[in-house]
């Protein structure tokens, strides 16, 4: 008897489905890469980070409009802009000096060149700050522990562009992500803060933030001072706008063991104190 | 000058009938239609990484295009033997070189046209702004350098041994020069004799086609670039398309026509 070949396909067909729908839930635990939740980590694996961060460069190419400097160019490799800028840093005319990295032209090549490029520090301004977020999406894609990524792109969404609520989830994603970072209960912190106006969920989130910041390694928390400073100088902020004094005193005592200018911030225990004194009956000064 | 516009017109004719043009556009529209369908944080205004992406593809497109097209026409007209009748007209070889460069040239400036009108369209849906004179000024400066890189295709094809090794040398060529071309007299500064001497020599000698790449300034919205250095860049590119095109015919007018 000769077997049709159409029949002969269907009864394979049918086999390789049967086989599929009994294997598929076997084949999901022989290994860990199916448990990620996340296509990029499949794809590359830990090479994803290097994307990551070449994304995150190109968000700060963006931010300067594409004035940047290459490989070629000598630069100190400090802190990002959009980084630096997120944490309400503005440039001074020193940084503006450091930030020409084209210098005087080096010949005439070099000199007419440049009329073909970009050649002026500027930044993105004007609600154009949306044109980093494509790759700063990008890298927390390709890498969800880059934490810079969620804070960074949170600060642009909620101080530039009236984002707040994108801002919150791009922070939320973040957090579930990184569920022992400070930087990121920091962020969303000032979000309830700045945006909502939310005093007890800020103090909430900036004590979380403090006790994740307590319960780094001694060399970690050696290494991320200013952190601690920046968390507790912002929660005696909020307990003195609040006329939580006492708190505030000691909010601000608490930074000055870490900050390296404990002075200015004992002025503002002096100013607090002086605010907290009863008022006295006693006579003017008299006139001169 | 009939004669160069007859020989030209067979070129362009090429381009059409040829599906290296069609397959590059319809992957720039793909691509470029895939990237502006992404939504970021529900934020319909962000444009620049689309225009990004989609400069990229011309680019690289338009390189494609110029690049194979110049680069298999000599060798092809020899292996198929189409040569001899055609100078045996009264064609020069002069006007032959001249007729498939201006040919593979303004076929290249046709595609240019077609990918730009595509580009445009894209980005001032999502923008509702269109700089026209930006655009035109990166057309033109891109079909200038086109310009160089088809003189230099041209010369290569008549001392490589097959239209493949003309391409890839051609590519890796313009590529260098793209992307380190203007960054050789820092490289120079940084060596020791006879090193820096050589760098410097490379640097002075090469064409600078890093100018003729005005994305930065259509994806940045930036200022126009002032048009008396757009004719300056444009004799620049007139020049060195010259000194190729000169050195073709000195290749070409001695050779053998036999493969």
């Amino acid at each position: 008897m000769k077997a049709s070949p159409y029949l002969v396909l269907a009864l394979l067909l049918a086999v390789c489905f049967t086989l599929a729908t009994g294997l598929q839930p076997r084949a999901t635990t022989w290994s860990n890469r199916s448990k990620s939740d996340n296509v990029f980590s499949v794809l590359f694996g830990d090479g994803r980070r290097l994307f990551a961060n070449q994304f995150f460069t190109m968000a700060d190419v963006y931010f300067h409009s594409g004035y940047y400097p290459s490989i070629f160019d000598l630069r100190d490799q400090g802190t990002k802009e959009i980084v630096a800028e997120s944490h309400g840093h503005t440039d001074s005319p020193e940084d503006e000096k450091k930030e020409d990295f084209l210098g005087q032209p080096k010949d005439w090549i070099d000199r007419f060149g440049r009329h073909f490029r970009i050649a002026e520090h500027t930044h993105l301004a004007h609600s154009n700050e949306r044109e980093i977020l494509p790759w700063l999406r990008l890298a927390a894609d390709m890498d969800p522990q880059k934490i810079e990524t969620y804070t960074v792109g949170a600060y642009f969404m909620r101080e530039h562009l009236n984002q707040p609520r994108e801002a919150e989830a791009f922070l939320r994603e973040g957090l579930r992500n990184n569920p022992d970072s400070y930087e990121i209960l920091f962020e969303l912190g000032r979000l309830f803060y700045e945006n909502d106006h939310d005093t007890s969920h800020t103090r909430n989130l900036w004590q979380l933030a403090l006790y994740k910041w307590l319960k780094l390694d001694p060399e970690a928390a050696k290494e991320n001072k200013l952190a601690f400073e920046e968390i507790t100088v912002n929660l005696a902020n909020l307990e003195r706008d609040a006329g939580n004094y006492p708190d505030a005193i000691r909010w601000l005592q608490a930074a000055q063991k870490v900050s390296p200018a404990p002075g200015a911030l004992q002025q503002q225990i002096d100013a607090i104190n002086a605010k907290m004194a009863p008022p006295t009956n006693a006579p003017a000064p008299p006139l001169h | 000058m009939n004669t160069i516009w007859a020989l030209a017109g067979v070129v362009i004719k090429e381009l059409y009938r040829r599906k290296d043009f069609y397959v590059l556009f319809v992957l720039t529209a793909l691509i470029t239609l895939a990237a502006g369908m992404v939504n970021f944080f529900h934020d319909p205004k962000i444009v620049r990484y689309v225009k990004d992406i989609c400069m990229l593809l011309i680019w690289i497109s338009a390189l494609l295009i110029a690049i194979i097209t110049s680069a298999r026409q000599i060798p092809a007209e020899r292996e198929s033997r189409t040569i001899f009748p055609l100078l045996a007209k009264p064609v020069t070889r002069g006007q032959f070189i001249l007729g498939k460069f201006l040919g593979c040239w303004l076929a290249s400036g046709l595609a240019l046209l077609v990918f730009y009108v595509f580009f445009a369209i894209i980005t001032g849906s999502r923008e509702q702004h269109w700089p026209w004179l930006t655009y035109l000024q990166a057309i033109w400066l891109q079909w200038a350098m086109l310009a160089v890189v088809i003189a230099l295709s041209l010369c290569s094809s008549i001392i490589a041994a097959a239209p493949s090794s003309t391409t890839t040398i051609c590519f890796i060529v313009v590529a260098g020069i793209l992307l380190v071309g203007g960054h050789l007299n820092t490289v120079a500064l940084h060596q020791t004799q006879p090193l820096q001497a050589v760098f410097y020599t490379i640097y002075f000698l090469i064409p600078h086609l890093e100018w003729f790449d005005i994305r930065d300034i259509v994806v940045y919205d930036w200022r126009l670039i002032p048009w008396g250095d757009l004719f300056l860049a444009t004799l620049y590119a007139a020049a060195y398309a010259g000194l190729f095109l000169l050195l073709t015919w000195l290749g070409f007018r001695r050779k053998s026509l036999n493969t």
